[in-house]
């Protein structure tokens, strides 16, 4: 059939995609000799139908949230209702040029006035900025802006940004691109950050800290006002990663907890379709203090109800522009819509069933023998269990079950993160599951784990049904072939791989 | 049960290190670090003659699970790294004591290493380190 083979692998030369059109069109005039290509690109040479095809069937072997469970949760993607990309997808936001002057934008603008009042609502901050275009952007803004904080008072033995060990990795790298020294902070044994040992780091050196509430390890950090305390005291910022929003969206507001500075995922936690490497949105949220630090530009809206763009004139302290317009215009858009179908009960209600949809599915997998940690906590959105007794016993490890998970229809939770717990899944029902669908799942880790007791070299072979059966991830890793190449021939000769690796 | 030579000194950072004849320290990881770590596909060995500080990280390891930070066990400088573990990240997996080893330090004062554990805290430290109630 050839379904496998690479779109590069299915052609025939001279191929086109419209064979019955008239034949070649003459080559443009104009172009300088010396920008014109000596060969043709190695492009496929194959039919319309031939790309349709293949790529309707790579889609169809999708494991999406439209057909599966995905209990990766909020953090890579949740259910996105089909109504925010409808109305963001209005012709009069499609068509909006972004030099359009701003009094035929009015109604755009006023939505991104709205989103900007809405996220300051739900943050508890004084300000937002909407530009960011990803969550990395918006965490180095949010970075940058304490970096400018500091620097403007003349305080330049800031050096360090502490971050707990249990932190994502992408908060230790933003402070280093920020140019920061990053000190880590031990985890206690319930899953806080270590009071004593944030004590000891604390000190004149202290640019900030930067922090996940609930933490990775999807429990609440319950000292974060006494944690705020002592990094204030210190004269450091405290930094919210917004990447679990999700569990305390409308009941538990960061700029209350103490934080100075925020970045929202919007792709995450409101409603536009991610993990499929973008297009993201990173608004950053602060406290009054970095107010004049702000990425540009912003919505401001004059006393007669105008809307105009803040730029540098009105800021001349900002950190700067970080995109060339006004950010992801349509990620925002979808933000907006999702957060006005909400509304502020709406948005509470978010977080409640998202937090009780991961403590049912905590509490029945803890009843059916699975190893909860931290099972003295209650768990925010997302809860981790340990395979660490069943690999000791059985040899049954947290890979096995979630390459088997993915036979009974479910897509696999996230696995081996955080790197604190041994042998671990970590599990985001998100607010939108059925009771149906989360028993189901229940029914197929405890199906699995007992397929591993009984036969364990059949648990180790799984998947079995899926296109792609397990894939030896330390020769992917070790013989890394990521290019295809005129000749190539992948599915037969493996040995070039080896030779490109080298 | 993973193996803890007697005659090495260690860090709760899963680092062991051997005092040699010549009076460097050759440092690597532990058997316990390696199984925890999985199968390695990569190693980042440290360059010659850098200096380093105890508690710093000086090399990375990576397995198809995590990429862990090396700490040097003690201060000092580089004077050897092992150079085949670019193309034989397997070596640390296989033999950690030994073909694996990453990196050898001339250390500023040898008698630092006395401060490590030893074989027995070591070997205490990793059976202690059960789950959380």
């Amino acid at each position: 059939m050839g379904n496998d083979a690479l779109i590069f692998e299915q052609g025939s030369p001279g191929r086109r995609a419209t064979a019955q059109a008239p034949g070649h069109l003459p080559a443009p005039d104009g172009i300088p000799a010396a920008f014109l290509r000596q060969e043709a690109p190695g492009l496929p040479e194959v039919s319309e139908l031939q790309v349709v095809r293949h790529y309707t069937r790579l889609s169809q072997r999708n494991f999406s949230i439209d057909t599966h469970f995905y209990p990766l949760g909020s953090c890579t993607m949740k259910y996105n209702p089909r109504a925010s990309n409808s109305l963001a997808l209005l012709p009069g936001f499609l068509d909006r040029h972004p030099w359009a002057p701003t009094r035929c934008g009015q109604g755009f603008m006023a939505c991104l006035w709205e989103l900007q009042d809405m996220l300051a609502e739900v943050t508890g901050l004084a300000g937002v900025s909407l530009t960011p275009m990803a969550g990395a952007q918006g965490e180095f803004a949010g970075v940058a802006m304490i970096r400018a904080y500091h620097r403007a008072r003349n305080d330049d033995a800031r050096t360090e940004i502490l971050v707990p060990d249990a932190a994502h990795g992408t908060n230790p790298a933003t402070a280093v691109m920020c140019g920061f020294r990053v000190r880590e902070i031990p985890t206690d044994s319930d899953g806080d950050v270590d009071m004593q040992a944030l004590r000891e780091a604390v000190g004149p050196a202290t640019a900030g800290i930067m922090l996940t509430n609930p933490s990775t390890l999807g429990v609440f950090e319950r000292r974060i006002s006494e944690m705020a305390d002592v990094v204030h005291q210190a004269g450091g910022l405290l930094y919210y990663d917004g990447a679990n929003l999700n569990a305390i969206l409308g009941k538990v507001r960061p700029g209350d907890m103490g934080f100075d500075v925020i970045h929202i995922n919007l792709h995450k936690t409101f409603s536009t379709p991610h993990g499929g490497g973008g297009p993201g949105a990173g608004a950053i949220g602060v406290g009054e203090r970095l107010l004049p630090f702000m990425p540009l530009p912003v919505v401001g809206r004059d006393e007669s109800g105008e809307y105009h763009w803040v730029t540098e004139a009105d800021r001349p302290r900002s950190i700067g522009r970080l995109s060339a317009f006004m950010g992801n215009a349509g990620v925002l858009l979808r933000a907006y819509v999702y957060a006005r179908m909400l509304g502020r009960e709406g948005m509470s209600r978010v977080a409640e069933f998202a937090t009780l949809n991961a403590n049912y599915l905590m509490t029945r997998l803890r009843q059916e023998g699975f190893q909860v940690w931290f099972r003295n906590r209650r768990a925010s959105h997302e809860f981790i269990i340990s395979f660490r007794r069943e690999a000791r016993e059985h040899g049954i490890t947290a890979m096995d079950v979630a390459k088997r998970l993915l036979d009974y229809g479910y897509h696999a939770p996230t696995a081996y993160f955080p790197l604190l717990v041994p042998e671990c899944l970590l599990i985001e029902p998100t607010e939108t599951e059925t009771r149906e669908e989360l028993d189901g799942f229940v029914a197929a880790m405890v199906a699995i784990r007992q397929e591993g007791i009984d036969d364990i070299d059949r648990l180790k072979g799984a998947p079995y049904a899926m296109p792609v059966r397990r894939l030896d991830e330390v020769r992917a890793a070790r013989e890394l072939d990521l290019a295809w190449r005129p000749g190539d021939n992948r599915t037969t000769d493996t040995s070039t791989a080896t030779r490109r690796a080298k | 049960m993973s193996e803890v030579p007697s005659d090495l000194r260690y860090t709760a950072t899963h680092e062991w290190a051997r005092l040699e004849e010549d009076g460097t320290v050759t440092v690597g990881i532990t058997d316990h670090a390696q199984e925890s770590l999985g199968d390695l596909v990569f190693v980042e060995t440290p360059a010659v003659d850098s200096i380093v500080q105890a508690g710093e990280g000086c090399a990375v390891v990576e397995s198809v699970k995590a990429a862990s930070d090396i700490y040097a066990p003690v201060d000092g400088v580089i004077v050897d790294s092992n150079s085949r573990l670019t193309e034989e990240p397997e070596l640390v997996n296989g033999d950690p004591y030994g073909e694996g080893w990453i990196m050898r330090i001339r250390p500023e004062d040898p008698d630092s290493l006395e401060e490590l554990m030893d074989g027995d805290d070591y070997e205490h430290m990793i059976t202690e380190e059960e789950e959380p109630d």
